[in-house]
């Protein structure tokens, strides 16, 4: 879950600061392209995927590790932890 | 100081929140650490694909991501060689038949496994020298990662390498090994993002791999060797005068196929440590065969920006030390960037260019600041700055900042592998086996997080030992190769011969690490002069490359210790069979999988892993 966090955040950053800087003369290094604005929006497309897979994973397993102790210790931590990815 | 790039406030915010991020994940995992076996095991209790990607990702520090680069500039595709034909035969190996008997034993480290399977004294002397090789091998890489963002951004040593210390300090001390992995697979998914622009962007500007390969046609010619040597990787193994590696198949095959990989994936504790944590046997088997799907296509990550950056256009780079009015002695006299962002560079500050050597800069004496040339007056390149050079040269500000992130989360992971591996030894197999038996689990949990703190104290000395005298750290890998080539032999005997004693594999891991070092002192790759390349002992042989010599020195010291394990063992007595259950392959039960869906069986993934390794070989043979 925090990883698709993190990606999700950062994405946005560059996408609106490749808005923002658009047309900027720095992109010639990168052959011309806003690379800031196309990558920024892949890596908040593969955040949103990754918290989506948190979210669904998360209520998902709840069925299927219950069966097991070992289950259930490892729900309730990476639950407590928010760490469900 | 001249610098190679300045940064944005973009590129420090991208750097911030990454830091946040790696911190509170330490942060929300502290509660949780309330045995030893959470803190140094994770409680056995992640789920096959996060230990899997954990388990390649602690193996990419800075070795893997600046080395396989500067890798990639020297010998080309050939590189994949490390890849294709060494790591990923042995992660199947590991995971389909070694892996049963680590987690099967309950064993919580590998030296514990070897005290369980021979005896005491074959578990000391490897905990003492993986102990050991840990805190100098994090060391090592803190220095590389000083050194280099000093040069790329003018970042003062110290400040770089106790950040970087600090970060990876608290976040272990407080979620030990869980922390680690999690923040492991963070690493391996902000690294793929940071380099695969790099890779895209670099392939467009050289014409796809169509216009790479002919790039590096001339570049391959001008050394001598025929046009598609660089991007060819098995046409040109016949023999070794004829590839850029001067290594013939066989010995690519035995000594880094089979010697080498074998030893480091099967057997270093910081890999399997990963898997070790899986919450199922079935998981602990199946975490290298997941690593092994993304490794297989690393190589394209990370030896391909090393390629790009040799095959590169003029005039992007600009170098001014050796010219008058530069103050000599200045470390980072390569300049980037302004030449670029300005559309092409001011013609007169462009130096002659060497034929073949892309956007790398040449090596420059630490000493008198000028460019080290070979014996035949060409500059030699500075290979390992190839991959961070290709950064500055193609990201602007924004992408810049992430893939400097990128390279600090290489860096970090790297670092805290070590430290996770090394706290655990130091607590299970020499701590609570030498010092003091007996204590509470509270205690060793305390221990844990001390040898945390130590571990990553005596990196940090390490890391200045590396500034100041070069010559120590290249001897020290010396040693740990040494160390470290006859280790696959024992566990290979250990696991599937029965008969095999403690005394055997002692002598054997003893006589194993003589012979490296005696195969060492008396062979020395050409043009070399005897030290510590070699030769110390006179010189019987030479070899068309250093990669030969190493693998050469791997390929006797696993055969050395191979032959002895079975005469000693033969010779003393083996120890009755019902110890031995669990611990060897004849005398335990075979994994049951008929319960497992089929696509998540462990063999059919390691099929399906080979084949797609043999198509890799072919398409890029």
């Amino acid at each position: 879950m925090p990883i698709g966090g993190m990606f999700f955040i950062v994405g946005l950053l560059l996408t609106i600061y490749g808005v923002a800087t658009s047309g900027d003369p720095a992109y010639q290094k990168s052959l011309s392209i806003d690379i800031n604005l196309w990558w920024g929006l892949v890596m908040v497309i593969f955040g949103v995927i990754f918290l989506g897979f948190g979210i669904r994973g998360a209520s998902k397993i709840k069925h299927g590790t219950e069966d097991s102790p070992e289950g259930q210790a490892i729900e309730a931590r990476e639950h407590e932890a928010s760490l469900e990815v | 100081m001249i610098r190679a790039a300045n940064l944005a406030w973009i590129d420090y915010a991208i750097m911030l929140i990454y830091f946040v991020f790696v911190l509170g994940i330490g942060y929300g995992l502290r509660r949780f650490m309330k045995t030893s076996t959470d803190f140094f095991l994770s409680g056995r209790s992640i789920p096959a694909w996060i230990t899997g990607l954990a388990f390649i990702s602690a193996n990419l520090g800075a070795q893997e991501v600046i080395g396989m680069g500067a890798s990639g500039a020297k010998y080309g595709i050939l590189t994949a060689h490390f890849y294709w034909v060494g790591a990923i035969p042995a992660m199947v190996f590991v995971g389909l038949f070694m892996m049963p008997f680590y987690y099967g034993s309950r064993a919580r480290s590998v030296p514990e496994y070897l005290k369980l399977r021979f005896d005491e004294k074959t578990r000391a002397v490897n905990a003492v020298s993986f102990a050991v090789m840990t805190v100098f091998s994090s060391g090592i890489s803190m220095y590389a990662m000083g050194k280099l963002f000093k040069l790329l951004l003018g970042w003062d040593f110290s400040f770089s390498i106790w950040v970087s210390a600090i970060i990876v300090l608290a976040y272990i001390f407080l979620g030990g090994l869980t922390s680690a992995i999690y923040n492991e697979v963070l690493q391996f998914f902000l690294i793929v993002f940071g380099f695969l622009p790099l890779v895209l962007l670099g392939l467009r500007s050289v014409g796809g791999w169509d216009g790479l390969r002919d790039r590096l046609m001339a570049v391959s010619t001008g050394r001598g060797l025929e046009p598609a040597a660089l991007t060819s990787s098995w046409t040109f193994m016949g023999h070794a005068g004829s590839n850029p590696i001067g290594v013939d198949w066989f010995t690519l095959v035995a000594g880094l196929g089979f010697v080498l990989s074998f030893g480091y994936w099967c057997t270093d504790f910081l890999v399997v440590q990963r898997a070790m944590a899986a919450d199922s046997m079935t998981a602990a088997r199946r975490t290298p065969l997941i690593a092994a799907f993304p490794k297989m296509f690393f190589p394209f990550l990370v030896i391909l920006p090393g390629m790009i950056a040799l095959a590169a256009g003029a005039g992007v780079y600009n170098k001014t030390a050796g010219q008058k009015g530069v103050q000599s002695g200045s470390v980072a006299a390569v300049q980037v960037a302004q030449v670029d962002t300005s559309g092409g560079p001011p013609a007169s500050a462009q130096p002659p260019r060497a034929e073949g050597q892309g956007i790398i800069p040449p090596k420059e004496d630490a000493v008198t600041g000028k460019a080290e040339v070979d014996s035949n007056g060409r500059p030699v390149l500075d290979y390992d700055l190839a991959t961070p050079m290709m950064l500055v040269h193609y990201f602007p500000a924004g992408l810049l900042g992430l893939g400097l992130t990128a390279l600090l989360a290489s860096f970090m992971s790297g670092m805290a592998g070590n430290v996770t591996a090394f706290n655990t030894v130091w607590t299970y197999d020499l701590y609570q086996s030498y010092m003091r038996k007996g204590a509470s689990d509270q205690h060793y949990l305390w221990m844990g997080r001390v040898a945390t703190i130590f571990g990553i104290g005596l990196s940090v000395a390490a890391a200045y030992v590396a500034a100041s005298f070069n010559n120590i750290m290249d001897l020290l890998q010396l040693v740990f190769a040494f160390v470290n080539a006859p280790l696959f032999a024992t566990f290979a005997l250990g696991m599937f011969w029965k008969r095999s004693t403690g005394h055997g594999a002692f002598t054997g891991l003893i006589s194993g690490t003589l012979a490296a070092a005696v195969h060492h002192g008396l062979t020395l790759p050409q043009g070399a002069v005897a030290g510590v390349k070699g030769g110390y002992f006179g010189v019987l042989t030479t070899y068309p490359s250093e990669l030969a010599q190493t693998f050469w020195t791997a390929i006797f010291a696993w055969t050395t210790c191979f032959i002895v394990t079975i005469i000693v063992s033969s010779l003393t007595r083996p120890r009755p069979d019902d110890q031995l259950k669990g611990l060897v392959y004849s005398l335990t039960d075979k994994p049951r999988e008929g319960d497992i869906p089929w696509y998540k069986r462990p063999v059919v993934m390691a099929v399906a892993v080979l084949i797609l390794t043999v198509i890799l070989n072919l398409v890029f043979s």
